[in-house]
């Protein structure tokens, strides 16, 4: 058993901990979302578009947090904007948005004299460098989005199965999906910390596909996504601390990995149940 | 143009409507009344606006002039008293939920925002079941459903929504003969009801035999009236145009199986008679 607790001793390790098990279940929640929607390529792309927030924030010495939230809200409204009323197509405004923005990033982040480490850090993530106030800005804000998903359960729903439905019940579908976008984009840049922005779509897709396999509900699906996700974070970091490897990859592996057993061998559906 | 004589007040009222996508309109100045609990087939060639129609009445699709009144106010003052069955209907069908949670969504329409359902809302959600079938399907994936499953499903969740009027696109195209016998029962059952009902099909016998009137469509209103009334060659010639064959028993006969996407071409074959 000591070998569970000697992390703990560090304060970081513990603050670490608790940031990677929040991230990693309003992670798998949202990622819920992006699973049955398809909404993948937009989860990565609103990660990497938050990239020029970071970065200004960063220029400023302000918090990244808010830099990254400021960001990722212009971002989603854009998406929103350009594919209002079908101009142009939304996997078509995502790639414009998302490849202008990561290249300001970038563009803004050249410019700083510690270049290298600092965007190792935002792309990769720093989870055992989370603050005190991180970890409750973590909290709050994972608080928000779970309260808003589980307020909108049942419009979240019908607007996700069946836009037909949703326009017959005369739900307001656009600012519904303008919703659903804002708490996406919290959520990515709240898994900032953890898996930064290169993998944060692990985190949202990966345990929301374990999850998918073994379920035929949407609130049991988000259940076990959380507890995939929670589950990866912990497992994830502990490897981290053993074996000295980057927290993010550690716990984005460990989901791959969780992924895997449940495609091959989960009850409902496996790859190799079937075939036996 | 015969117009039915409404019994009692109309309680769907279509003024003069145009309505379309992005080009030119589909639907041109149309114009009837439908008086409550009436059971009328809505009959034209492809293309004619049928769905365009009914995608108009459930607010999917603005207008581009006219108006519609159901119990005497616009469109959008009765929130959850109309209900639409698309003929494919576009859903995903690998979604994470079950036959029931499918069928009570027909119930949300009726909850507040945050009211989660109750004992009545799942009382309705079983008798829908158990009307078109698919109680035994209830705790099933809608992963694992055959087509005509998937069609009483959608028709449970619209009889779910305890509607007013009910509107069916195609019901009878390309299902299995089960979901065929329990959509005519749906039929009888929504006539006890007193629930208006509007069904577009290909099929005339159909149309002649189970409605108390047709609407017969092509791109502008063409006729309105009981089965004999509008079923006359003249009409289907004006509706389908060449496609029309009056057999010598007096029977006719419509080819339409495969006809063009844009069928205005029909519209000026009238004069070929």
């Amino acid at each position: 058993m000591n070998w569970l607790l000697e992390p703990l001793q560090y304060a970081f390790m513990v603050r670490g901990l608790l940031a990677a098990v929040l991230v990693g279940v309003l992670c798998a929640i949202m990622g819920t979302y992006v699973v049955i929607r398809g909404m993948a390529f937009l989860g990565d792309a609103m990660a990497h578009a938050i990239l020029p927030g970071v970065a200004i924030a960063y220029l400023l010495h302000g918090n990244l947090l808010v830099g990254a939230l400021v960001a990722s809200v212009v971002i989603a409204l854009g998406i929103g904007l350009f594919s209002r009323g079908g101009m142009v197509k939304e996997d078509t405004a995502i790639g414009i948005l998302f490849a202008a923005a990561l290249a300001l990033g970038v563009a803004l982040i050249s410019s700083i004299q510690t270049y290298a480490v600092d965007l190792s850090h935002i792309l990769f993530g720093n989870v055992l460098g989370v603050s005190t106030g991180d970890l409750w800005m973590t909290a709050g804000l994972g608080f928000c989005v779970l309260l808003v998903v589980a307020i909108n359960f049942k419009q979240f729903m019908v607007i996700s199965f069946d836009s037909v439905l949703a326009a017959t019940l005369r739900l307001p579908a656009e600012f519904l999906r303008n919703l659903m976008l804002l708490l996406l984009a919290v959520t990515v840049v709240v898994s900032l910390q953890t898996v930064g922005v290169g993998l944060s779509v692990a985190m949202l897709v990966t345990p929301a596909a374990a999850a998918y396999l073994l379920t035929r509900r949407l609130l049991p699906m988000m259940l076990v996504s959380a507890l995939i996700g929670a589950c990866s974070s912990l497992i994830g970091l502990y490897l981290s601390f053993y074996l000295n490897i980057v927290s993010g990859s550690a716990i984005v592996l460990t989901a791959t990995v969780i992924f895997l057993v449940v495609f091959l061998f989960n009850p409902l559906q496996g790859l190799l149940r079937r075939r036996s | 143009m015969e117009k039915i004589s409404p019994q009692e007040p109309a309680r769907l009222e279509i003024e003069s409507i145009s309505v379309g996508y992005n080009g030119a309109p589909v639907l041109q100045d149309v114009t009837f009344q439908i008086p409550h609990g009436a059971r009328v087939a809505v009959v034209g060639p492809n293309g004619a606006g049928k769905s365009t129609l009914f995608k108009a009445l459930v607010g999917l699709l603005p207008l581009r002039s006219g108006q519609i009144f159901i119990h005497e106010m616009p469109l959008g003052h009765h929130l959850d008293c109309v209900a639409y069955v698309p003929q494919r209907s576009e859903v995903d069908w690998r979604f994470p939920v079950t036959v029931a949670d499918v069928v009570m969504m027909g119930r949300y329409g009726q909850m507040r925002w945050l009211q989660t359902p109750g004992r009545a809302d799942r009382e309705v959600v079983r008798t829908s079941m158990l009307q078109m079938g698919i109680t035994e399907l209830a705790n099933r994936s809608i992963r694992d459903l055959s087509g005509g499953q998937q069609q009483r499903v959608f028709l449970a969740r619209a009889l779910a929504q305890q509607p007013h009027i009910f509107l069916m696109d195609e019901p009878f195209t390309g299902v299995d003969s089960t979901t065929q016998e329990a959509t005519l029962q749906l039929l009888d059952h929504l006539r006890q009801q007193n629930v208006t009902v509007l069904i577009s099909t290909h099929d005339l016998t159909l149309a002649a035999s189970r409605f108390d009137s047709i609407l017969l469509l092509n791109k502008r209103l063409l006729a309105y009236g009981t089965p004999q009334e509008v079923l006359t060659p003249e009409y289907l010639r004006q509706a389908f145009g060449t496609h029309v064959l009056k057999l010598a028993d007096g029977a006719v006969l419509v080819d339409d199986c495969c006809p063009p996407e844009d069928d205005h071409v029909h519209g000026s074959s009238r004069e070929a008679e």
